[in-house]
């Protein structure tokens, strides 16, 4: 049942590097990242990649299958005619560290500007009390497996360098919402989602739901819902007289966040 | 290509716009071309001033007619503007053009087929620079609230016209005709449309945090979710519905057929 599949795979660093040809070996059943471990038994022993899991849990392996960003333990070689040149690069939007791999920091720090979860100060842990019905919105974002595939399409800062300043991408985006919608927190983060993380630089072209491994419908489900909450905030001049008069009591306990990185 | 981009200094050089190898085009191309017949079919109707009414179908584009100048039978009460020369139909076409131009769908829509920005995903877009709706005009899409609760008046206002379609072309109660059921069709698809709005889902419920304390609205926004999650269809299919009514009573009223009636 096996066959030989051309490959193309991106090899190099931040200096430089090109796409090299390999004919390797598929057998039924195989995924990309099987290749490329392949291709490291064979001919290209220091091949750079990252994984861990190897089921699509870990969020390690993610590159760009034909330029289109996906994890390599998740894209069944099946999917691919016989006679198809596959192509894999490493993430375009993050600096490359060699071959396959990417430095994600980024992430990572955008990660650390958001408000931490706040429950009331005088809730002892152990004594938070939800509604399943309160806490599932959120629980769809928790499948988030931190692939950054998300931000790696999200063409704010794919395309644009220099919005990776003010702009977190749709995954910190989500993280925000995902605290906003929580039944137990106290901070409001929609200025702070506006101000610092760019709520308005994305345009809602969803294709960081289109590639997100773990089918979280994060323009829908999160972005969308939280512009729509910071515009009850910032830009509903009758949805903010009608809180004044008490209509929206749940805001009330909700104050801006202590500190920047909190 | 912008060196601000996907070939930024420290990202690996591949040195193409993109590496896909679907046509990742033809869903932008067909969006553009799709949209664009809408805008210049809708342009020459609204523009056009005639044509928009037989007894008893109104076209949606001149509904509600507000001016004296209505052709006999189609205004809205007498009609009040006796100020305005022009089309009626341009004071209250730009409802239904803000509801759908901020609507987060057609947003998608013409940002990715009109602006390629970004015209596909993981495609590079053309522009050197990009700031997002953060600004004007485009930062009024946040108001898309405001164009939705005009947008469901309007269709308060089409529902009615669907109503009094079912009389005959004298005005008498209790008939119907194939320009009934397109009328009520419209009218049904422009409700699911305003319905499965995602501000229409913020409102109902979106906003609240503890659905526990809010049971009905838990149940509505529920409701509202289900049918959110086709949105897109429904966009569409209204679209296809506006322009199928009004140009059934485009062919009557220029006399070019006349209507199927049932009974
Ligand atoms: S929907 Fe928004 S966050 Fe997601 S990829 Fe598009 S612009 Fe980026
Ligand atoms: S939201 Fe989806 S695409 Fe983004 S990091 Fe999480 S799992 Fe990956
Ligand atoms: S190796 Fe863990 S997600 Fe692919
Ligand atoms: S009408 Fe499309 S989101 Fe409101």
């Amino acid at each position: 049942m096996g066959y030989k599949a051309r490959f193309k795979v991106w090899r190099g660093d931040k200096s430089g590097g090109g796409l090299e040809d390999f004919s390797v070996d598929v057998n039924e059943g195989e995924v990309v990242l099987d290749i490329v471990h392949r291709l490291q038994a064979t001919d290209a022993p220091d091949l750079a990649v990252r994984w861990n899991c190897k089921a699509g849990k870990c969020g390690s392996c993610s590159a760009e299958i034909n330029g289109r960003p996906r994890l390599m333990c998740m894209t069944r070689m099946s999917t691919f005619a016989e006679d198809e040149t596959i192509t894999i690069t490493p993430m375009r939007t993050f600096p490359v560290i060699r071959d396959l791999v990417t430095d994600v920091s980024y992430n990572y720090e955008k990660a650390r500007m958001v408000p931490a979860f706040s429950p009331p100060a005088d809730l002892e842990p152990g004594d938070y009390r939800m509604a399943q019905v309160d806490v599932e919105r959120s629980q769809e974002f928790r499948k988030c497996i931190e692939c950054f595939l998300c931000n790696d399409t999200c063409h704010a800062v794919r395309d644009h360098e220099e919005n990776k300043t003010s702009f977190s991408g749709p995954r910190f985006l989500m993280r925000i919402s995902e605290l906003d919608m929580h039944p137990l927190d106290t901070v409001d983060r929609r200025e702070v989602a506006v101000q610092e993380h760019g709520l308005g630089y994305c345009n809602i072209t969803k294709c960081c739901t289109d590639v997100c491994p773990e089918h979280i419908k994060i323009t829908d489900n999160a972005i969308i819902p939280l512009k729509e909450r910071v515009a009850d905030k910032k830009y509903d001049p009758i949805f903010s007289i009608a809180s004044l008069f008490g209509k929206t009591k749940e805001r009330a306990r909700r104050t801006p966040p202590p500190g920047k990185n909190a | 290509m912008a060196t601000t981009g996907i070939e930024s200094p420290g990202r690996a050089q591949i040195g193409v716009k993109t590496l896909r190898t679907d046509r990742w085009w033809i869903a932008p191309l067909l969006t553009f071309l799709a949209l664009t017949a809408f805008v210049v079919y809708s342009g020459w109707r609204v523009f056009s001033n005639q044509y928009y009414f037989a007894e008893p179908y109104i076209s949606v584009y001149y509904s509600p007619c507000i001016t004296t100048t209505c052709v006999p039978g189609s205004g809205f009460g007498d009609g009040f503007v006796s100020w305005w020369a022009l089309s009626p139909a341009l004071l209250t076409a730009w409802i239904p053009l803000a509801f759908r131009f901020t609507c987060y769908y057609y947003r998608k829509a013409y940002f990715r087929s009109f602006w390629l920005s970004p015209p596909a995903c993981a495609v590079a877009e053309p522009h050197g620079k990009y700031t997002g709706e953060r600004r004007l005009p485009l930062i009024l899409n946040n108001g898309h609230r405001y164009a939705f609760y005009l947008g469901l008046l309007l269709n308060v206002v089409l529902t009615w016209d669907a109503i009094i379609a079912f009389r005959n072309s004298e005005g008498q109660w209790g008939h119907m005709g194939l320009g009934t059921v397109i009328l009520v069709a419209n009218a049904v698809c422009l409700w699911m449309y305003s319905l499965s709005c995602h501000s229409c889902r913020n409102a109902v419920g979106g906003r609240i945090t503890h659905f526990s304390k809010h049971p009905l609205r838990y149940r509505m926004w529920t409701l509202i979710s289900k049918l959110n999650t086709r949105h897109m269809q429904w966009a569409w299919i209204s679209l296809c519905t506006v322009v199928l009514a009004d140009f059934y009573v485009y062919l009557l009223a220029s006399g070019r057929i006349s209507d199927l009636t049932f009974f």
